[in-house]
C-alpha cells in the first residue's frame, strides 16, 4: 500500500424528525459546505472523486444518482453512487485513495425520511418478491423474529435490551444534533406498547432527516492540509445471505466477518483492549448487543449483562454510542454509518464537548443496512 | 505513478433475451459461474464481489443489490453495488479495478445483471420516475423523447441525415449475427431502418436497442495472481468516469463533454496520447444508433461530426481500420442495461485474447476500449484494456 488514508473533514446538518424548509439537495449542500470548510478545501479544485450513498426507491426517484453532483460541488467530475450504507461508501473512497490514483475523495449520504409517508411499504419491496413479500407482513417482523432468536440463543433479557434504549436516548441529551434525546428508564421502554414481539415501540429507532459528508485524503495530502488527521486503520464490509431462509439468525455473521476484515488490516487481535469505544448500529435495541458480540467487544451472551452494569455508558469501560446512536440521533437511512463516523472523529479530535470520553485513541464505527438485509460494515479510526 | 496492475482473467455471459424464465438471481449466477469456470476458479478463490444493476423499479425490488447478492456469489463476502445509471455496466469493472488496485483484494468477481421484463406494461415505465420531481416530471417526459432531442441536436449541428445514422444499426445488427448470445441480430438494410415506425422524431424503431433480460460477469485479479492463472491476462490500464450536472437542459446536447472528460482520465492513466492511433478496437455504448457516433467523438477517436463519415467509409466495420462494436453492441446483442456494459468489457477481453471466434477482428489488436453512458445524458464511464 502506497500510503495511509485519513479523514480530514466532516460536516453534517442537524438531525431532525422533519425538515420542512429544505430539500434533500439543500441538506446535502449544508453538510458538504461544512465538511469542506472543516478540511479547508475547495471541492472544485481539491477533490478528485466523490462517492454518494442512496437507494432509488427510498428517494422516490429512479436512477437517483443523476441528482447528486451539483449541490456537493461535483458536477462534471468523477462521481458515483453506492447502493449501500455510508460506511460502504467510505470503504469505496478508502480503496480509491489506496490505489494511488486519487488523493482526496468525499463521501456523502443523507436521509429525507420525512418525505416518505409509508416507509414500511418501501421496505416491503426489499423482501423476496416471490417467497416472502406475498405474506403481506410489515417488514419489521424480521427484526422481531431475529430478536427472539438472539434472546434465546444468547440468554439476553428484554430488560437488558431496554437499557440500551435508555442509555442511547440519554446520551443524545448531550448531542445538540440529535432528534430524539430523552430521559428514560428501562421500565419506560418495556412498558411502551408491543410492536413486533418481543420489540416494543421504544426499541425501534425513529426516522430522522439529515445529511453527512466526510472527506478522506492520502497521508501526503492530509499532512499538507494542516488539519488534524484521523487515520483509517481498517475497513471491512460483508453480506450474509439476503434470503431469510438461508441466513444465520441468532448472530450477526455479517458484522463478525466485516470486523475480521477490518481488524486484519488494522492489526487488531483483542478488540476490547485495543479499541477504546464504538458507535455501533442500534436500529433496534437488541442490535447494539448482538453487534457488540459479533464485533468481539464482548463474549457471546455478555453484552446485555455489561450494558446493564454500565460498561457501555459514556463513563463506562467501553462506551458505546456516545452520540446517542440511531435510537437517540434518529435513523438516517444510508447516512447512519457516516453519522457514526462523525461521532468517532469528534471523540478522537476531543471535540465532543459534554459527551467527550477522556483519553480515547482508537474508535470503531459499525453499520447495518436494516431489515431485511444481512449487510454491514466496520471502520477502525485512530488518532495516531 | 506505480499503480498496482489489475487484469481481467475470465468472462462469461448469459443469452440476452426479451423475457428470461430465470429470476435475476439465477441469471446472475449463470454469468458468474461461467466467468469463474472460464479461468478455472471457484467461489472460494473470490475475495470480494461487485454488483452492477440499474434501476430497482425494473424489478420492483428495493435494495436490488442485496436481493441479487446470493446469486452473484457474494454469500458472506464483501460485496458492494456501485451505480451510475446506464453507465453502470462499464463502471462495475472500474469498481472492481479499485478493489484490486487498492491492495485489499486479489480476486474480485464483477457481475452485471438486468431483468427488465418484470416491468409491466413496459420498462419505459420505470423511466417516468427518473426526471426532476418538480421541474420535469409534471411534463411526463419519457426517455425516448429526450434522446430524440439529443439526436435531433446532433444531426442539426453536423448536418447529418437519418440515413447517415441508420448505418450504425445495420452494422451492429449484422455483427451480432456472429454472437451466440444476441437477441436482435439481423441482416437489414438502411431502408429497413428508415422505413421502421417513427417512435419520436427522428428516432425510428430500428434506431433503438431492445428491452432485455441478461447477465454478464468478469473475474479481475491482481498482477501476481493473474500471471499464475492465465498466460493471457488482459490488463485494465486506464479507467475514467465523469458525471455532469443534473440540469441536462442547460447542456448543449450536440457533444458529450462528460464522455470526453472520462476518456481523458482513462487515457492519462493508460498513457494514451493519440487515441485514434493507439486504440485498436472499441466498444462504445450504442443504446441508440446515433449514440455510437456521438460517443466515438467524445472518446476523441475522431473529430466532432466526423463519426458518420468513418461509418460510411467502412472504417468502423469489423474488418475496418477501427472496428467499432464488433460484438454487435446493444443494437444487436441487446440491452440488459448493467449487463450490456459488462458485455462490452468482456467483448474487448475476448478480442484482445483472440478468442472472439467469428467476431474476431483482424490484426491482433493489443489495446481496446469499452465505454458506457447514462443518467440524464450525463455520465461517461471508460475502461482501456491491453494485452
Amino acid at each position: 500500500m502506497p500510503d495511509r488514508v485519513a479523514i480530514v473533514g466532516v460536516g453534517h446538518t442537524q438531525f431532525r424528525a422533519t425538515s420542512p424548509g429544505v430539500s434533500y439537495k439543500e441538506l446535502m449542500f449544508e453538510a458538504a459546505t461544512r465538511a469542506y470548510a472543516d478540511a479547508d478545501i475547495d471541492p472544485r479544485r481539491d477533490i478528485d472523486s466523490f462517492v454518494c450513498c442512496s437507494e432509488d426507491i427510498t428517494e422516490g426517484t429512479s436512477i437517483f444518482d443523476e441528482y447528486v453532483p451539483d449541490q456537493i460541488g461535483a458536477a462534471l467530475r468523477p462521481v458515483h453512487t453506492i447502493g449501500g450504507d455510508g460506511l460502504q461508501g467510505l470503504a469505496a473512497a478508502y480503496m480509491q485513495i489506496l490505489t494511488g490514483a486519487f488523493e482526496v475523495v468525499a463521501v456523502e449520504a443523507h436521509s429525507k425520511a420525512s418525505n416518505i409517508l409509508t416507509p414500511h411499504h418501501i421496505l416491503a419491496l426489499a423482501l423476496d418478491p416471490i417467497f416472502v413479500r406475498p405474506l403481506g407482513a410489515h417488514p419489521h417482523f424480521v427484526a422481531g423474529l431475529e430478536m427472539s432468536r438472539y434472546l434465546a440463543q444468547s440468554g439476553t433479557s428484554r430488560q437488558q435490551c431496554a437499557h440500551v434504549v435508555a442509555k442511547n436516548r440519554g446520551n443524545a441529551l448531550f448531542n445538540d444534533a440529535a432528534a430524539y434525546a430523552a430521559d428514560l428508564e428501562a421500565e419506560d421502554v418495556l412498558e411502551s406498547e408491543p410492536a413486533f414481539w418481543p420489540l416494543s415501540r421504544l426499541e425501534i429507532s425513529a426516522p430522522a432527516d439529515g445529511a453527512v459528508v466526510v472527506v478522506l485524503a492520502s497521508e501526503t495530502r492530509a499532512k499538507a492540509l494542516g488539519v488534524q488527521p484521523i487515520w483509517i486503520l481498517g475497513a471491512g464490509w460483508c453480506s450474509d445471505s439476503s434470503a431469510l431462509d438461508s441466513r444465520q439468525w441468532g448472530i450477526a455473521a455479517y458484522a463478525r466477518l466485516a470486523a475480521e476484515q477490518a481488524y486484519r488490516q488494522a492489526g487488531i487481535s483483542s478488540p476490547s483492549r485495543e479499541i477504546n469505544f464504538a458507535e455501533v448500529d442500534d436500529t433496534f435495541s437488541y442490535k447494539e448487543l448482538q453487534h457488540l458480540e459479533a464485533l468481539g467487544v464482548f463474549r457471546p451472551g455478555r453484552a446485555g449483562v455489561e450494558t446493564e452494569e454500565g460498561a457501555t455508558q459514556v463513563d463506562g469501560k467501553f462506551p458505546v454510542n456516545p452520540s446517542g446512536g440511531s435510537l437517540g440521533v434518529g435513523h438516517l437511512a444510508e447516512a447512519n454509518g457516516l453519522q457514526k463516523v462523525v461521532e468517532v472523529v469528534s471523540q478522537l479530535r476531543e471535540e465532543a464537548g459534554p459527551r467527550q470520553i477522556p483519553d480515547v485513541k482508537v474508535g470503531l464505527a459499525q453499520s447495518w443496512r436494516g431489515v431485511p438485509t444481512a449487510t454491514g460494515a466496520v471502520v477502525i479510526l485512530s488518532r495516531e | 505513478m506505480g499503480l498496482r496492475r489489475v487484469a481481467v482473467v475470465g468472462a462469461g455471459m448469459t443469452k440476452f433475451m426479451r423475457r428470461a424464465l430465470e429470476t435475476g438471481r439465477e441469471l446472475s449466477w449463470q454469468a458468474a459461474s461461467m466467468a469463474l469456470e472460464s479461468c478455472d476458479l471457484t467461489l472460494e478463490d473470490v475475495d470480494g464481489v461487485v454488483i452492477g444493476t440499474a434501476p430497482d423499479t425494473f424489478d420492483g425490488v428495493h435494495m436490488k443489490g442485496e436481493y441479487l447478492s446470493d446469486g452473484c456469489g457474494a454469500w458472506q463476502k464483501p460485496v458492494m453495488r456501485g451505480y451510475v445509471g446506464g453507465g453502470t455496466g462499464v463502471f462495475s469493472p472500474i469498481q472492481g479495478w479499485y478493489h484490486v488496485a487498492s491492495g485489499l483484494f486479489d480476486v474480485v468477481l464483477v457481475v452485471g445483471e438486468e431483468k427488465m421484463s418484470s416491468c409491466h406494461p413496459h420498462p419505459q415505465g420505470a423511466f417516468l420516475t427518473i426526471f426532476d420531481n418538480m421541474l420535469e416530471r409534471p411534463l411526463e417526459p419519457n426517455l425516448i423523447w429526450i434522446f430524440a432531442l439529443e439526436m435531433q441536436r446532433y444531426m442539426e449541428a453536423h448536418g447529418l441525415s437519418k440515413r447517415d445514422i441508420a448505418l450504425v444499426s445495420v452494422k451492429n445488427k449484422r455483427n451480432a449475427l456472429d454472437h451466440p448470445c444476441a437477441q436482435v441480430a439481423e441482416d437489414i438494410s438502411v431502408e429497413d431502418v428508415l422505413n421502421s415506425e417513427i417512435m419520436v422524431w427522428p428516432v425510428s424503431r430500428l434506431d433503438v436497442s431492445p428491452v432485455s433480460d441478461g447477465a454478464a460477469a468478469l473475474v479481475l485479479a491482481a498482477e501476481h495472481v493473474a500471471k499464475r492463472m492465465t498466460d493471457k491476462p488482459v490488463w485494465i490500464d486506464g479507467v475514467g468516469w465523469h458525471l455532469d450536472s443534473a440540469y441536462w437542459t442547460n447542456r448543449d446536447l450536440y457533444y458529450p463533454k462528460y464522455v470526453e472528460y472520462a476518456a481523458r482520465m482513462a487515457y492519462r492513466m493508460a498513457g494514451i496520447t493519440e487515441p485514434r492511433k493507439q486504440i485498436n478496437v472499441v466498444e462504445p455504448y450504442d443504446p441508440f444508433s446515433y449514440k455510437e457516433l456521438h460517443h466515438l467523438e467524445g472518446l476523441l477517436l475522431c473529430g466532432k461530426g466526423e463519426a458518420a463519415k468513418l461509418t460510411a467509409d467502412g472504417v468502423t466495420q469489423r474488418n475496418g481500420d477501427l472496428p467499432v462494436c464488433p460484438s454487435g453492441g446493444l443494437m444487436g446483442v441487446g440491452n440488459p442495461i448493467a449487463a450490456s456494459g459488462v458485455m462490452k468489457v468482456a467483448e474487448i477481453f475476448w478480442q484482445l485474447r483472440g478468442e472472439a471466434g467469428k467476431r474476431q477482428v483482424p490484426g491482433k489488436p493489443i489495446t481496446g476500449l469499452a465505454q458506457a453512458w447514462g443518467d440524464l445524458m450525463q455520465v461517461g464511464t471508460v475502461v482501456v484494456l491491453r494485452i
